[in-house]
């Protein structure tokens, strides 16, 4: 039989919290990270977005790094070091166990290097050397993984390292997710116009674009036992268009209904729920058509943005922490449904017991990605 | 698993099954790309709005899928495993440049690898599995073991996997392989 996949440990680093706990009681609290930015380096507009302070983030970086370490830390392998670390303290994982892969998710490392190098060589720019930098600072043995699959990333790699547990490639991975902002992203978003004016409002009828964010986040996996199961997962493509998402939420459908194969239906969604006109209007449907209009469904970009890379596993993580509490965390900037698909969400916490969360996520690429997790009994 | 058929590109030179198919004078990508489009005899308008990755993950792609048209099975079991060394680095510097001028939508989506996967699933229909990876060198055994797995798993029937880079300086190589 193959090995099953637990999650044992997590962290997410973000605009409401430093560890998994804090960003779960913003979120149980309705406090949302989006604030408007004057940074005129960000983009020459004031826009809203979910940033992390940096002068908070560089003070706990020094107590993590030490004054030893000779090597200099870009802001993005920074982000990434501090989840990693919150995510190991208080797991059994031996980083350096050559059992244990260390799995990279982002979309643009660190691109903002090519505007303003800051002094680090231009190697810097390739993601998997971003990914070494972290991987080093662990003392984690093996080769690191990257996966940079847009905005299913975060996603895709949890999918990764539950397959290459389940077949027998490793015991353990250490999955991070990362993106920040920088004047390369936000004027890419901008000029598809696809930012909203105002903090996000996913699935609402005057919804008018996204809010981008900052995080890291970071879960273990591991083939011993944890409080929550990785069960299954897909991933598939539109093959419809390369910015927009298919009308009719088919590909989408194809990776909820292979996820879902063999399983009972989910007890909350985490939708991918991003703002946009489009995508929003996408999901309804590709829910609708799955027969999941029932149930329970969030959002949670309200809180942190679009995270990007990191968002997969910053939302993953949120739902599966309020489940294990009986809560389903609320849609932060509904208040009238505007989508034609019927879906089961509401811009209030609710209570239940769900076990079981489906994650679902689109992007660029025509592509998406779905994610089965159970809670086990003993939480 | 079995390995179908194999493609190269690079250096201005296409083979396949190690076999020289086709070979261009000038290496510089725009013009080897070109004359490689015209000489397949493709007519398909997307591949001037590509950027450079795209067009060769298409191009080997192209040439891969010739002959087994016919074998292609649901589209929904065709998965794609992709891995390059700088990521899509070389639009990314392209879309840098615009954003000083006027920032282009049409340049900044094809800052992101897998663009070159959602092109290819686009030109065939494919709708399976996707992933890029990106790795400092091109770990065969890696990228095959995970089509290997989404064969076996079920998850999918036929897999294009390999290595797919067009660095910053424009040097490409694609090195694709058709696995069933």
């Amino acid at each position: 039989m193959e090995p099953k996949t637990y999650l044992e440990n997590s962290s997410i680093i973000s605009p409401i919290g430093w560890d998994t706990r804090e960003n779960l009681n913003s979120v149980l609290q309705g406090r949302g990270g989006i604030k408007i930015c004057k940074d005129r380096s960000l983009s020459p507009e004031e826009l809203p977005a979910a940033l992390l302070d940096w002068d908070e983030l560089g003070k706990r970086f020094l107590e993590v790094n030490g004054k030893e370490n000779p090597k200099h830390y870009t802001r993005f392998e920074k982000a990434g070091i501090l989840s990693v670390y919150e995510a190991l303290k208080n797991s059994v994982l031996d980083p350096a166990d050559p059992e244990c892969i260390f799995i990279l998710s982002t979309t643009k490392g660190n691109v903002e290097l090519l505007d303003h190098p800051e002094g680090f060589e231009k190697e810097r720019l390739f993601l998997w050397k971003s990914a070494e930098m972290i991987a080093d600072f662990f003392g984690i043995k093996s080769t690191p993984v990257v996966v940079s699959n847009a905005c299913i990333s975060g996603v895709a790699a949890m999918l990764l390292g539950r397959q290459m547990i389940s077949s027998g490639r490793c015991s353990h991975a250490i999955v991070l997710g990362v993106d920040l902002l920088s004047g390369f992203i936000i004027s890419g978003f901008q000029s598809f116009l696809s930012l909203s004016k105002q903090a996000c409002r996913p699935f609402d009828s005057e919804r008018d674009g996204l809010s981008l964010g900052e995080a890291a986040a970071c879960v273990i996996l591991s083939r011993q036992n944890g409080g929550v199961e990785l069960l299954s997962g897909s991933t598939s493509n539109d093959a419809n268009h390369i910015s927009g998402p298919s009308r009719t939420g088919e590909g989408l459908l194809l990776a909820i209904r292979s996820t879902l194969r063999r399983h009972e239906m989910p007890g909350l969604i985490s939708a991918h729920g991003t703002a946009t006109p489009y995508n929003d209007e996408m999901e309804s449907i590709a829910i609708t058509r799955a027969k999941l209009s029932e149930v329970p469904l969030n959002s949670l970009k309200g809180y942190f943005g679009h995270t990007l890379g990191a968002a997969g596993i910053v939302e993953s993580i949120i739902n599966l922490e309020a489940m294990k509490r009986g809560l389903l965390p609320a849609t932060l900037g509904l208040s009238s449904m505007g989508v034609s698909g019927k879906i089961n969400v509401s811009n209030e916490i609710r209570t239940g017991k769900p076990d079981t969360l489906l994650k679902i996520a689109s992007g660029f690429g025509g592509c998406n990605a779905a994610a089965l997790f159970k809670l086990l009994p003993w939480n | 698993m079995e390995l179908r058929k194999n493609v190269r590109i690079a250096g201005g030179e296409v083979h396949v099954q190690g076999e020289a198919l086709f070979s261009h004078a000038e290496k510089d990508f725009r013009s080897f790309g070109r004359s490689l489009y015209k000489y397949l005899g493709i007519s398909y308008a997307k591949f001037y709005k590509m950027s450079a990755l795209s067009q060769l993950g298409f191009l080997a792609s192209e040439i891969l899928l010739k002959d087994f048209e016919n074998s292609v099975p649901d589209p929904g079991e065709v998965s794609l495993v992709l891995a390059n060394s700088s990521s899509s680095l070389h639009s990314d510097a392209i879309y840098q440049e615009s954003i000083e001028s006027k920032p282009s939508p049409a340049l900044f989506v094809y800052t992101l690898p897998n663009i070159a996967i959602g092109e290819i699933c686009i030109r065939n229909g494919f709708r399976g599995e996707g992933i890029f990876f990106i790795q400092e060198n091109f770990d065969k055994e890696f990228i095959f073991d995970h089509a290997k797995e989404l064969i076996s798993s079920g998850h999918s029937t036929l897999c294009l996997a390999g290595w797919l880079e067009m660095d910053m300086e424009g040097d490409y190589l694609a090195d694709l392989s058709l696995l069933m």
